[in-house]
């Protein structure tokens, strides 16, 4: 970030939804969740995506509506700020600089203007403890405040979220740590702890993990690490407090939540059900099953009328009134590991990786959105931890995306390996994918690589896949065998070719970009085959070392193929069949853009990955980013782009046809972004400006006709009205003042000042410089235009011309600069005068 | 501590019989539990749980409901008979038939002037509770259908009756049922299984609170009659139900076929509210089988049912944590000695409550076995069950008594084994609490009714009666259940249930001194062969020596007093039942309870009270400089579990009685089914 200030590794799309607890608006309209760096706006009717309230530098800890308007919300940051949002136009309010981290946040309508906080502080830095510390938020119509009144309330709390809750009417506020739950009293500032015992007898784990408080009764219900819940009652007093369990969850219980009337409890864990428990009547409880992954937040709207679960597979389930599932915002799934690549799906380029367990899930990154998952293993996933079950750990796409190999394996650890590999052809009408060959066992051991024939133009279509038992294997499109009675089954796959090369375990395979050459390494060995007449045509080594990525280059450098070893990087001529250079770096994932000739290695160095971007003809790397990020890097892939970027810059070209995205060891999908690419973003996003438009509302077109007749009014009127209304319509601050919607004004103390200097009349030669600069800006703007024009109509000698001239003179003053632009204006119009007539 | 030779028995199958009812009288702090043999139990709970008294049972007499009335104890069974106890003889003082067949319940008034028992007739009978006896009074409204549980208003103007599929209110003056409150059937079940509701309860506030075979626990508003809440809290029978009536009435339990007690509390739903309701809250789950017996202390939840088990559960809000107090206490064992042991001919006599067995130890050289134990012979018990036995030290004679008769037999083995009962027995020996012989096998001592001792000298010629000793004339005075004679035959100690303990001398055949009266009740006493020595141990686990000769305490007794006793000997859950001594080394006394035996050398030196006590596995690692060191005067043993009887015999080999608690878990009836989770 430092080299390359116009190059930046950003996370990209895909970001969690499900890391904090989504917000329902009052009026169920909206679903507020951070996710990133921005807190994403979604509608709870349709599921997409309003808006983003883009502003945060650090990870968005939480989202809260504000108790005392329910039309703005508060969001928190590890960056060390509040800030205050309109939602419903996504308008920033107000930055509340707190200064440390906050790791979660709460609000109560009784605490007004006081926002409590879970910040570590700096205090005691070798354990971290986290404080629960209440803010009190300065009163003044800044943008940017500085919150200076900070107080401890409770310290060693839990920075979870769900640990803590605030009590009925924000009364008290229960924080449960680890074996401890303790109960803070506003009113009488006294705190109660209450203990468990680490482990019962029956071996149930009693760690506390999430608090809920009943929003009208004395009740504070805590989940508990071996699936109980408990309900306390009678907290204030020391010791005759008293709980009752419930007890359905056969794990963690993940969250709790209680309706807005108290009427019922609802618990979510790993079984990804959601229970309903009737308060006092627990015995009774209604379930809602199959909800996917494991239940990580619920939330209930604030009338109760909506609930929503965040699942572990970072989606959000919109639930009516318990029953039925109205909508699901998936995000992009990330599992514990991505077996499968990065991939790209050549048709609808979306990215392709694991999904849901069993699934491959295809994500639109232009959209961040997921289109859809394919399921692939066809079998029902038990949610059960420790229980081994089909994943889906290869995948592959031919270059026309009109076939999908995949292979899931089941290893258990008694029985032998359980491996299919399924061939998917793209249905046109159904617009998906549909199986079309499941071979079961293709292999004895695990496939460690699978690859199609590239070329499109070829018609048949070739899958090699290499296994662990030493053989790779190539499968064919071949027609049904004209036997008899099978009449309606179209083509499927058959093995077309078996191969081994002295027993050696073949590790990856490519094919060349012409479809011309299969290579496939054989640990220290490179083996060059001819696809068509299956020939050995040569073998390539570099020992030491085995071979663990292969790549052929493309286009002009066709004739390369670049291997990596555990400490070097590998380039082989094809042509001459010996090696044309070696470089000594660990490569941990290399990967072409299949647009150009451009290669992308990342380095694993002492903690961090390094990334170079190069071309196999070049020695000098085109780009080069020290510490992307930190960890491996092993997951990669050029998406290419929609349409083409125009950078001239020589260290940015390589993203114009193509973007690099790569996930990090913590499952994050990064990408790189240009300077020019983050400024238009940022443009198009919204700040706090004061739209003229008034939306077409009968109220406008009310307001707008009286506003016209105003306007031809003026018009005919005398001078002496015009000057008389002119002042206060000129006047920024009266327009800001009458136009800004009331629930974003400052207090209209701080607006009087305002408006009562905008009333003064100011000085006239400051007026005059005022007059004089607009000119000036006016007349920029006419050069700029010129400018444009020039360089579109105009050949480029003559700009390097102007450019000459411009050097010439390095020392002109202000003034004859302004003089020089005058002339050529004027030269410019002359110009166009001689060349219209 | 020495290596010994031991037998470890494990043929005494003694069972133990269900806990059917019990009551808890809050005044006295004394628990009657009926078993379902007929036997009745008094625990003291002020004497840390103490079996004081056990008043044996009798076949067919089932006891169904207990009942305190200030001091006195009544019970009701469905042999249609209500008994009051003679609590300081331990027999039933009198039988009243109620002519109303089985009796279900008995309940009496807060004043305790009146009883009302409930009847399968239907009718609900009042007595009046007079000195020494009771009186039928009135019969109230009778109504079809069983009168399966009752229960008094606090001012005694209303009773409650329990019925099939209702619950009726009686106004106590008039005797006319007042309200019909209608219990909903089991939903889910067939319509025509009637609902009955086993247990309610009558508050002051004029709540009622039922639990029936639904599994419903409901609590009712009594003025009006209407339902006010219900807690479905089993699949199964809400079998009782216990208000903690001595204090606010603000917690209720409720025992089911589970095995679960529940709890439920009046607690204020907001802070600082005023308006209470009752709220389900804790669940402890101590039981595998029915919870058919509750009783809620100031302090803690007894619960007991079919799996035989006494479970006394604090309730942590009420006592202070991390005590002797706060721990979960299970009785499953009598505390006394069901165990006889002959030291010199290797005999064993095991008491059931219905027959006794005698038994020969094994013999064994090395690891081969010379002769395996076998059965001698069995005492079979008519109607009445037995109360206590002895065999003496050459198992030449055996005793026992049930409440009315003593029985006397010789032994003899000379290739056969012949028994001839003693015909003629002095009359004197008709009504005994504990019986022991002397050493010598010459004299029977026998504690009868009037507290004092009778003196039998037994011969093969003839029983003869020898001598009463009496401590006072004429003062009458608490039984006695310990007996303990010296090996010299010179002194006979015992213990009476108002922690006193005699010593008598034997050869003048009068009072020799009396110990200080210690607090805690004496679990068992022993005299020392070699230095006459009375060792005694009490409820509070203290262990006391008293030097018989110069009549005070031993300067070893002083020391241990002085030091106090490890928190780890005292938080035991179970009393020292029995002592012996090494004959081998007079410094050694053994002493058991169920869970361990210990050793104590009392030439050792105490150890610290906050000492860390070591195994022997880690003892016998350390270097013996620091043995030597570590070692004290307890030496514990843990490996034999559930111990019956320790004794030490003459050839000094060990003999364990063990029975393990999960033999008895074996042999109780399946409980009721319940889904377990993944099954």
């Amino acid at each position: 970030m430092v080299e390359h200030g116009d190059i930046r590794v950003v996370h990209c799309g895909g970001s969690k939804i499900n890391f904090r607890d989504p917000v329902i608006t009052h009026d169920s309209r909206f679903l507020l969740c951070a996710s990133g760096e921005a807190v994403k706006v979604f509608s709870t009717s349709t599921e997409e995506c309003i808006h983003e309230l883009r502003g945060h530098t650090g990870l968005v800890t939480g989202v809260l509506l504000r108790p005392s308007n329910h039309l703005q919300v508060y969001s928190s940051s590890l960056d060390g700020t509040l800030r205050l949002w309109d939602f419903t136009d996504g308008i920033l309010i107000k930055t509340c600089v707190i200064g440390y981290p906050i790791y979660s946040f709460y609000a109560s309508d009784k605490h007004e203007n006081v926002i409590f906080i879970v910040a570590s502080m700096p205090s005691d830095k070798r354990a971290e403890r986290f404080q629960l510390v209440a803010v009190h938020l300065p009163q003044s119509g800044d943008q940017m405040v500085e919150a200076q009144e900070l107080s401890a309330v409770l310290s060693g709390v839990n920075p979870n979220p769900a640990a803590i809750a605030f009590g009925r009417g924000g009364e008290f506020i229960a924080s449960v740590n680890d074996l401890q739950l303790e109960v803070y009293f506003f009113k009488k500032q006294k705190s109660y702890r209450f203990f468990l015992k680490e482990d019962n007898k029956k071996g149930g784990w009693n760690t506390f993990t999430c608090v809920a408080c009943h929003p009208k009764d004395d009740c504070i219900a805590t989940g508990h690490e071996d699936g109980k819940i408990r309900l306390w009652r009678n907290f204030n007093h020391k010791k005759e407090y008293t709980y009752s369990t419930l007890h359905w969850h056969h794990s963690t219980v993940s969250s709790l939540c209680f309706t807005p009337e108290g009427t019922n409890l609802l618990s979510g864990g790993v079984e990804s059900v959601l229970v309903q428990w009737r308060y006092n009547q627990e015995s009774e409880r209604d379930f809602l099953p199959r909800l996917g992954g494991a239940i990580t937040h619920i939330t209930v709207s604030p009338d109760g009328s909506l609930f929503c679960t965040s699942h572990s597979d970072n989606k959000i389930t919109i639930i009516q009134s318990c029953v039925k599932v109205s909508a699901v915002i998936q995000g992009l799934v990330k599992g514990d590991s991505i077996r499968t690549d990065l991939m790209m799906d050549p048709r609808s380029k979306a990215l392709v990786l694991n999904g849901k367990p069993g699934h491959l899930q295809f994500y639109s990154l232009q959209r961040d959105k997921l289109l859809y998952n394919l399921d692939i293993v066809q079998q029902e996933y038990i949610h059960e931890s420790g229980l081994q079950q089909f994943e889906v750990v290869k995948a592959a796409f031919d270059a026309s995306g009109s076939w999908l190999a995949t292979v899931e394996e089941r290893h258990q650890k008694a029985a032998e390996l359980e491996l299919n590999l399924k061939l998917w052809a793209f249905d046109e009408q159904t617009q998906s994918f549909v199986l079309n060959t499941t071979i079961s066992a293709p292999h004895d051991a695990q496939i460690t690589a699978m690859c199609f024939c590239q070329p499109t133009d070829s018609q048949t279509t070739l899958l090699v896949s290499t296994s662990k038992d030493g053989h790779f294997k190539a499968w064919q499109l071949a027609a049904p065998a004209h036997t008899e009675g099978t009449d309606d089954e179209g083509p499927s796959w058959l093995c077309d070719f078996v191969s081994a090369y002295h027993g050696l375990v073949p590790e990856c395979c490519s094919f060349s970009a012409d479809g011309s050459l299969l290579a496939v390494v054989f640990q220290e060995v490179v083996t060059v085959w001819s696809p068509s007449t299956w020939e050995l045509l040569t073998t390539l080594s570099q020992p030491p070392g085995a071979v663990s990525d292969l790549c052929f280059g493309r286009l002009s450098c066709s004739k390369y193929l670049l291997g990596t070893t555990a400490s070097n990087l590998l380039c082989w001529n094809l042509l001459t069949c010996s090696l044309e250079w070696t470089t000594s770096m660990d490569v941990r994932r290399l990967v072409a853009d299949p647009l150009s000739e451009n290669m992308a290695a990342f380095c694993y160095q002492s903690g961090s990955t390094d990334l170079f971007v190069f071309k196999p003809s070049e020695p000098r790397p085109l780009f080069s980013h020290k510490a992307v990020c930190s960890g491996k890097v092993t997951q990669a892939v050029f998406a290419p782009r929609e349409e083409m970027l125009e950078s001239c810059e020589e260290s940015s070209q390589w993203l114009n046809r193509s973007q690099l995205y790569f996930l990090t060891q913590q499952m994050d999908l990064m990408t790189f972004t240009t300077k020019a690419e983050e400024d238009r973003l940022l443009a198009s996003s919204k700040q706090l400006v004061i739209d003229d438009s008034v939306a077409m509302t009968p109220f406008y077109l009310l307001l707008g006709k009286h506003r016209q007749q105003q306007q031809e009014h003026q018009d005919s009127d005398s001078s002496l009205w015009a000057e008389r209304t002119a002042l206060p319509q000129t006047s920024a601050s009266m327009k800001e003042l009458l136009q800004t919607p009331a629930h974003v004004l400052p207090s209209t103390s701080y607006l009087c000042s305002m408006f009562v200097q905008s009333l003064l009349i100011s000085v006239s030669d400051a007026r005059e410089e005022k007059a004089h600069a607009e000119e000036e800006m006016e007349s920029e703007k006419e050069e700029e235009d010129s400018e444009e024009e020039m360089e579109s109509s105009r050949s480029k000698p003559e700009l390097a011309a102007a450019a000459a001239t411009e050097s010439d003179t390095p020392a002109l003053t202000k003034a004859q600069a302004r003089e020089l632009r005058r002339v050529r204006k004027l030269d410019h119009s002359w110009l166009a005068g001689l060349l219209d007539s | 501590m020495g290596e010994f030779k031991v037998h470890r028995v494990r043929f005494f199958d003694y069972m133990p019989s269900a806990i059917r009812t019990m009551a808890f009288n809050s005044q006295t702090e004394r628990l009657a539990v009926a078993r379902a043999d007929g036997a009745v139990e008094i625990f003291n709970f002020n004497d840390n749980f103490f079996q004081e008294k056990v008043i044996p049972g009798q076949d067919g007499r089932a006891t169904e409901a207990l009942c305190w009335v200030g001091h006195r104890l009544f019970s009701a069974g469905l042999n249609g008979e209500i008994t009051e106890y003679d609590l300081e003889n331990l027999r039933p003082q009198y039988t009243v038939d109620a002519y109303g067949g089985p009796i279900w319940t008995i309940s009496s008034n807060s004043q305790g002037t009146q009883l009302a028992v409930g009847c399968e007739d239907g009718t609900v009978k009042i007595f009046a509770i007079l000195e020494e006896r009771i009186q039928f009074q009135r019969n109230l409204n009778r109504h079809k259908g069983r009168i399966i549980s009752l229960c008094w208003h606090p001012s005694s103007a209303q009773i409650a009756a329990g019925m099939t599929d209702m619950i009726k209110i009686f106004d106590a003056e008039t005797g006319h049922a007042t309200r019909r409150l209608l219990v909903d059937r089991a939903m889910g079940a067939s319509k025509n299984k009637e609902v009955v509701v086993w247990s309610v309860g009558y508050l002051s506030d004029h709540t009622i609170i039922s639990g029936d075979s639904a599994g419903k626990v409901q609590i009712w508003n009594g003025l009006t009659g209407t339902l006010v809440r219900t807690y479905l809290v089993t699949k199964w029978d809400v079998l009782s139900l216990v208000i903690n009536a001595s204090q606010d009435e603000s917690s209720v339990i409720a025992g089911t076929s589970e095995g679960t007690v529940i709890q439920f509390q009046f607690i204020s739903s907001t802070v600082d509210q005023h308006d209470k309701e009752w709220v389900r809250t804790r669940t402890f789950r101590n039981h595998s089988h029915d919870v058919s017996a509750l009783a809620h202390t100031d302090t803690a939840v007894v619960s007991g049912g079919m799996d035989t088990q006494l479970v006394v559960r604090p309730l942590l809000d009420k006592v202070e944590k991390n005590t002797q107090e706060s721990a979960l206490r299970k009785i499953a064992f009598p505390h006394r000695s069901l165990v006889g042991c002959a030291k010199k001919a290797g005999l064993l006599l095991f008491q059931f409550p219905d027959r006794l067995e005698l038994w020969k130890l094994g013999e064994s050289e090395g690891h081969v076995c010379l002769m395996y134990p076998y059965f001698v012979c069995r005492f079979l018990q008519g109607e009445d069950h037995i109360c206590c036995s002895a065999l003496s030290a050459c198992g030449g004679w055996l005793a026992y008594s049930t409440v009315s008769s003593v029985r006397l037999y010789r032994i003899q083995y000379n290739n056969t084994i012949s028994i001839n009962k003693v015909s003629k027995l002095p009359k004197e020996l008709r009504s005994v609490h504990q019986l022991c012989f002397s050493s010598d096998s010459s004299k029977l001592f026998a504690s009868s009714c009037q507290s004092s001792v009778i003196v039998v000298a037994v011969s093969q010629q003839e029983c003869r009666y020898l001598h009463t000793l009496k401590h006072k004339t004429g003062e009458w005075k608490a039984r006695m259940h310990l007996l303990c004679a010296s090996d010299d035959g010179k002194w006979l100690a015992t213990a009476n249930t108002d922690c006193e303990i005699h010593i008598y001398n034997l050869h003048k055949m009068k009072l020799h001194c009396m110990v200080p009266v210690y607090n805690s009740c004496p679990t068992t006493i022993a005299i020392h062969p070699v230095t006459n020595n009375l060792i005694s141990v009490h409820a509070d686990q203290q262990i006391f020596e008293f030097s018989l000769v110069q009549k005070e305490y031993t300067q070893w007794s002083r020391r241990l007093q002085a030091q106090g006793l490890l928190s780890l000997w005292l938080e035991r859950d179970t009393p020292i039942t029995h002592i012996t001594f090494n004959p081998k080394n007079p410094d050694h006394i053994i002493l058991h309870d169920t869970y361990m035996f210990c050793i104590i050398d009392q030439s050792l030196p105490f150890p610290e009270l906050n000492a860390v006590l070591w195994n022997q596995m880690t003892l016998k690692s350390l270097p013996v400089s620091q043995r030597i060191g570590q070692s004290h005067a307890f030496k514990i043993c843990k490996s034999f579990q559930h111990l019956m009887c320790v004794s030490l015999l003459e050839d000094l080999s060990l003999v364990v009685v063990e029975r393990p608690l999960l033999d008895i878990m074996s042999q109780l009836p399946a409980p009721v089914r319940q889904k377990k989770f993944a099954t």
